[in-house]
This record gives C-alpha cells, structure tokens and sequence, in this order.
C-alpha cells in the first residue's frame, strides 16, 4: 500500500512538473546573453551590477561560445527561446545581417562598447620578442617568397625570418576561426604583414589575399577553440610557444606572460587609446530590438552597459581591462540605443 | 578396483608419460602464474597511485582556498553618507502588486547610496597615508561586499547611525598575496597589486587585522565575475540539485515501472527483444548526443527556457533512464522465482504477489541502481554545455524554471576564468566540493545495499 501511494505521489509531480513547464515556456524574464568570450568579462560585470542596482529586474545570464556562435544564434529568430543580446568582438558581417532578416530578425541595434588591444605573448623566462607583422606572417603562412618565387614555408626558427629575432623554435598559438580574435589578427597583423612583401604586391587581389590567409599545416601554427586560459595553458606546456591574447587577459596574468612589442609598440591602455598600438579592435554588443519592450529590463541593461560608471574613464569595466570609448561615442551609443537604430 | 586403487601409488614410484610431462611443465606453469599476480598487484598499485597523486594534487591546490583573507573593519553606517527615505510600509487599500512595485523603487534608491564610502573611511582610520592612494584604497575590499552593507541596510533601516565590526573579504589578489599564489619577489611590473597594497596588505595580516577565515563565501554565493573573491557556488549548487530532483522525479519511476513491466508482465516476442537491445544501446550512447536532443526538441521545439535546471534535468533523465531500467532488471531477476510461486500459490494476484513481496525484497537493489545513476548524473557535463548551462548566471535559481549553472559546469568556467591565480585554488575547491557530494552518494548507495541485504 505505502508503495502503491509513494508512485501516486511520484506521477501526480511528475504531471505537475511538465504542466508547469507548459506553462513557462510562454514567456521569460531574464535576458539572455551569448557570443564573443572577449566581452564576456566585461558583460559579465555589467550583468551583475545590473541585477544588483536594479532591484526590479533580475541578473541577465551570460553565455559564451564566441562572436560567430554566438551571432548565429541571435539570428536564428525572435521569441522567448532565442537569445536578446549577442556579443560579439568584431562588426556583424552582411551575410549574418541576411541570415537574420530571413528568420525574421530584422531589428538589429549595433552598441559598441569599448576597445581591447590584441597582443603577442610568451613565457616571462623566454626570450624578448619585437615582432613586426612582416614576422607574422612569415611565422604562419602556408607558403614564403624565396628567391623570387613561393615555396612551402621554410622557417623553423624565429631567427631564420630576421636576424634580430630570438633564436627560438617557431609556434604560434592563435585563437580558432570561431572567435572574432582570429578575424582581427588576420585583418590587423597577417594581412598587412602581407602585403609589405614585393611579390605579393605585384599579384593579382584575389591570389594575394589567397596566399596571406593560407596557413602552413606542419604543426607549428595551433588554431586554440576554447578560452585563453587554453592558450595559456599551451605556453605552460611548451616554452618556446607564443600565444594570442587579449590585452585584458594579459593584465590579469603579468605574472605569467609577458608581451611582445608590435612594430616597435608596446600594447597598453595609453598606446591603444592613442592608436600607436596597431592591433585593436572595437567590441560590440548587438541588442534585438525586437525584444526590447518584451524582455524586461533589456533596453535599461543596454544603456546600462555604455553608460559612464559602468564603461567610461575610471569605470568598473576600465579597471577590468576593457579601453573606453570617447564620451561623444558614448552619447553617440546610449542615443542609437533609445531610439532603437537599427543595421 | 584394485586397479583404480593401485595406479597413483604407481604414478609415485615410475611416473608414466604424461605425468612426467606435467611435472617438467610445473615450474613454468608456476612461474606463469607468479607472474600473472604481480602483474595483476602492479596494475592495482598503479592505479591507486594514479588516484593518489590526482587527489593530492586536487587536495593540496584546493583546501587553502577553503579559507580566504577577511578584513575586519569597524563599519559606520553615516547618515551623512547613506540618505535614503523611509522603507515603505504596506498601506491598508494599497494593492500588493502596487507595494512591491514601491518597494522595489526604494531598494534600487537605496542601491544608489555609495556603500563603498563606509569601507574606505573605516580602512582610513587603521592605514597610514591612506588618502593618498585613494584608487587602492577603494579596490582594498572586494567590490560585492558593498552590496552586503546595502542588503543590511535594506534588511534594517534602523542601522544608520550605528557601529557594526564585520568580517569584508578583501580583494581576490589580496588573497593571492598574502597565500603566496603569486611569485612574490616578482618586480613591480609583473605584479598585481600596487607597491603600497601590498605593504598594507602585509601590515594589517601582521597585525591581525586581515585574517584567513573560513569562506563562506564559496558555499553562500553565486558565481560572480565583478568581486572575484565573493564568487561562490551556491548558485551551481541549486542548479545541480534542481536537476537531480527533476532525474529522481522521473528518471527513477519510469525506470523503475518500465523495468517491472519489461521483467514480469511483457509478453517474450521480437518486439520486447527489440526494446530489450535498445535500451542497451541507449545506455551506450554518449551523452553529449542527449544534450543535441535536448537544444533541438525541448528548447526548439517545446519552447522551454534555455539555461534552466528542468531542461537539464530532462535530459540527463533520459540519460540516467537506461540504468535505472537496467538496474532494476537485474535486480528483480535476482529475487529467487519462489517467492514469487509462493504468494501465486497462497492465492495472490500477479500484481500482488510483484507488489507485496518481490519488489519490497527488489527495493535495496533499485535504490543502489537509481543512486549510481544519479550520482553519474551530477558529474554529468557534455549535455549541459549545449543547453545554455554553460552560462555565467550571477543569481541563486529559486525555482528549476530559473537560469542556473551546475557543479561541474561551474567548475569547467572558473577553469577559464583570467585570474588564474586566484581561481586556480577555486577550481580545485570546487572540485572537492563535487567529489565529496559523489562519493556520499555512493556510499549512500553501498549502506543501503549492506543494510538492506537479504540472502537466500
């Protein structure tokens, strides 16, 4: 009998549960947040703050899977089971705007939300780098100018590429084609690196562009998908290896990593902000405007997010390592976010 | 006769062929055999001596961070700094909706008040020079804690005016100094802290003034990502145990119901053979495939919130559903078939005689089934990255509807986490915590089996 009354007990929860969960599916009060792990950090720290300033809404959630996975899946539709915000560390690019118009997302608010260098790094006991993007390339292409004519990379060591440079052995960990990094350190070191080369300037666009993005396949160049902690980890592993970091990573771990100066720039806030450090690149935030209205609290966290205490000079966000916009950007931002200017 | 009887004395005195041949082979075959056991010993001991160093190494990075650097501060609560209106109370024709809605209002006003002002006056009456670093000074005391004044504040308005000496986490790099995480001959460069942070920081631990107190912290708080040493995983933990309640909820009924039936009451055919292989297979399946499912019909499909502990939960019930069905099989095809014949004989229906006497003889078994599939559950990782669980969620979920993390999850997060120096210990702490809670459930599972024992 106890049996027969505990299983009773079991199916009418059982019944309860999945009746109530009917019943949630309709509609949801937390915003969702995905993307870039670059600007996870930073919306992170907004979240929270968010949650804990603003008693009547409750603390978005933040999720990773970097600016491409993350862009997918705001573009895969408006409702309560796709997400309101997507992180992203790059511009959304014409074939996702596309893709979300055809799944019916057709609000799309762009906010930037600060800058972050992208720096060369290696162990604190290995040797000094000074690396120009020339380097760059040279270190991961798939095939080098010699004598006049392409060949399959020859370099093993740095030393071969420029005399100046350590004599140590060639690896490079770089970020995955999945984070918005990759497209950075393509666009801001490779490519350039590039096209300082005579033979290549004397190519056609096409086959130029063909010859700076392939990458040699021996082993020497890693591609990293997961977070830089996984970067770090494979310099822990290999002395001689050198990694892609964010700058905001770097700060955290000086004892660990030091960085490498580029074309002859020493990355850090001052250098950034300036413009002399030549590889940054501007963070984005993408709101649904859809869901503004719908999802409590969405358009007050996006003005949340670039508003001065939380994103300006002397900010919480500044102190975590993200690099300001300028006032007038700022205000440029909050205006879009108010009046929902969309792509 | 005499011949049987009269042969191994023989064999003794002239062995015949084959006996010669056995005894030649005896010494190799003994040494095969000696062989065989120290392999057999050196496989064991190496095993062990792999969990060893794993357990140390987890131990040894993991059981400091279970004590974190406190502060203790001697708090003013200034009326000149915390100006707030009165906490609203509830009039007699205001609705309740229309209450909370000025309630809310007056905590967001009172969340407006620079809580961070009562930590750095106090931090300025017991440091030197104090005003001259102010930057340091307000990132002395990890950020969260400010909201800790707020909430008292919030829990007792009448707290103004008053002295309270409370124990304020420092800062997470704080920690990391004063623990020695971090190199501390390390030039200035290279350092986390401030030349004068950490002359302080070594100052007040001299005098006693910072501390290493238990943290609380770990097991009360949420995941936090803006006061790095008040990062807890109290919000994974209500997570995990959402989810566990969805698995034991469903998972062990049906598997339990879908068990009696396959053992007792359905009929022998290529259909119930057919089941029988599957389920089989099931519990073969990786579970990341589980976790494809659960994105792609619950979330996609049935419109269920991504992040939530009951999607979670949903899935690893399916996960955990072979097990438990497996389990109890095995179990029930245990009980010796008299004592079914038994109550059949003594009159008792089909049903009476499964449901009075072999399932209450089959309950130690399936309980130890469904408590090893749970405890698989709760390390389970794979499915929850691809429901959204894999999401930094500051909040603790009050209902399994709720975003949350999970155990492991959280574990795999502050994996990633920047400040490796501080959250290095935090995973391992959090690793022990997860441990601890697997190990007590399989050793629930093995009392219950000793406890409940019966032989035949």
């Amino acid at each position: 009998m106890k049996l027969n009354k505990i299983s009773n007990l079991l199916l009418a929860t059982t019944i309860a549960l999945t009746v109530s969960a009917a019943a949630q599916a309709q509609s949801r009060d937390t915003i969702q947040i995905a993307g870039s792990s670059t600007v996870l950090p930073f919306s992170s720290v907004v979240a929270e703050e968010f949650g804990n300033n603003f008693a009547q809404f409750r603390t978005p959630v933040v999720g990773s899977g970097g600016s491409s996975g993350g862009l997918r899946q705001f573009c895969q539709g408006v409702g309560a089971n796709t997400i309101d915000v997507a992180n992203s560390s790059r511009k959304i690019r014409p074939n996702e705007v596309e893709a979300c118009k055809e799944n019916g997302v057709k609000e799309i608010i762009e906010v930037k939300i600060g800058y972050d260098g992208i720096v060369f790094a290696s162990r604190t006991d290995a040797a000094l780098f000074k690396l120009e993007p020339q380097h760059v390339f040279l270190a991961q292409a798939a095939e080098v100018p010699q004598n006049g004519k392409l060949v399959a990379n020859i370099y093993t060591r740095w030393n071969q590429i420029d005399k100046n440079l350590p004599d140590q052995e060639i690896l490079l960990a770089i970020p995955g084609s999945n984070h918005g990094t990759r497209e950075v350190y393509e666009e801001k070191v490779v490519i350039p690196g590039c096209e300082t080369l005579p033979l290549v300037q004397a190519m056609e666009k096409d086959a130029a562009k063909k010859v700076c993005t392939a990458m040699r396949t021996d082993g020497r160049v890693v591609e990293i998908a997961g977070d830089y902690t996984e970067t770090l980890a494979r310099l822990t592993a290999q002395k001689d290896a050198i990694g892609v970091f964010g700058l905001s990573f770097y700060e955290a771990n000086r004892d660990r990593i030091k960085v490498a100066t580029v074309s002859g720039v020493e990355p850090n806030l001052d250098t950034i902000i300036s413009g002399e450090y030549p590889v940054s690149r501007p963070l984005f935030i993408y709101v649904k405007g859809a869901h503004i209205g719908v999802i409590p609290g969405l358009q007050e966290y996006a003005q949340f997010h670039v508003s001065e205490g939380m994103s300006g000079f002397g900010s919480v966000l500044e102190s975590a390592g993200l690099i300001p916009l300028s006032d007038d950007e700022r205000a440029q931002m909050t205006q879009n976010i108010k009046l929902k200017k969309s792509l | 006769m005499t011949i049987i009887a009269e042969n191994p004395i023989k064999a003794v005195a002239t062995p015949s062929l084959v006996q010669q041949k056995v005894i030649a082979s005896l010494s190799k075959r003994h040494r095969k055999e000696k062989l065989f056991r120290r392999l057999g010993l050196s496989a064991v001991l190496i095993s062990l001596g792999l969990v060893a160093v794993l357990f140390i190494n987890i131990f040894s990075r993991g059981v400091p961070a279970f004590w974190q650097s406190a502060i203790t501060l001697d708090i003013y609560f200034d009326p000149a700094i915390i100006k707030i209106p009165a906490k609203p109370e509830q009039q007699a024709e205001e609705s309740d909706n229309d209450f909370r809605q000025r309630y809310l209002a007056w905590q967001t006003d009172v969340g407006f008040v620079n809580f961070n002002r009562l930590i750095t006056d106090s931090l300025q009456t017991i440091l030197p020079d104090a005003s001259k670093h102010r930057r340091d000074l307000a990132r002395f005391v990890t950020s969260g804690e400010r909201f800790a004044l707020r909430d008292m504040v919030v829990a007792d308005p009448s707290i103004i005016g008053q002295r309270r000496t409370l124990h304020l986490l420092t800062d997470a790099n704080i920690d990391v100094w004063l623990k020695g995480n971090i190199d501390r001959s390390l030039p200035d460069e290279q350092q986390q802290l401030s030349p004068i942070t950490r002359q302080w920081a070594d100052k007040l631990s001299a005098d006693g003034i910072i501390q290493n107190r238990f943290s609380f912290a770990l097991f009360m708080n949420p995941d936090s990502r803006s006061s790095l040493a008040s990062a807890g995983l109290a919000g994974a933990f209500m997570g995990s145990f959402y989810m566990m309640l969805v698995v034991i909820l469903l998972a062990v009924p049906m598997g339990v119901a879908a068990a009696i039936y396959l053992e007792e009451f359905a009929p022998r055919n290529k259909i119930t053979d057919l089941v029988e292989v599957n389920i089989n297979n099931l519990a073969a399946v990786p579970s990341i495939v589980f976790g494809l499912l659960g994105a792609s019909v619950l979330i996609g499909w049935f419109n269920l919130p991504m992040s939530a502990p009951i999607v979670g939960g949903l899935v690893l019930s399916l996960m955990t559903l072979p097990t438990v069905i497996i389990a109890t099989r095995s179990t029930l095809k245990a009980i010796p078939p008299s004592i079914r014949q038994a109550a059949l004989g003594l009159g008792a229906s089909k049903m009476q005689a499964i449901f009075h006497h072999v399932l209450p003889l089959a309950i130690p078994g399936i309980l130890t089934g469904a408590i090893l599939g749970v405890a698989q559950a709760l390390g389970e990782t794979a499915p929850l990255l691809l429901i959204g669980m894999k999401s930094f969620v500051a909040s603790v979920p009050a209902s399994p509807f709720d975003q949350a993390s999970a155990l492991p999850v959280q574990i795999y997060l502050w994996q990633g986490n920047e400040l490796r120096n501080f959250f290095e210990a935090r995973t391992s702490a959090a690793i022990i915590v997860l441990l601890m809670m697997m190990i007590s459930l399989n050793g629930m599972a093995i009392w219950l089996r000793k406890k409940y024992e019966k032989r035949w």
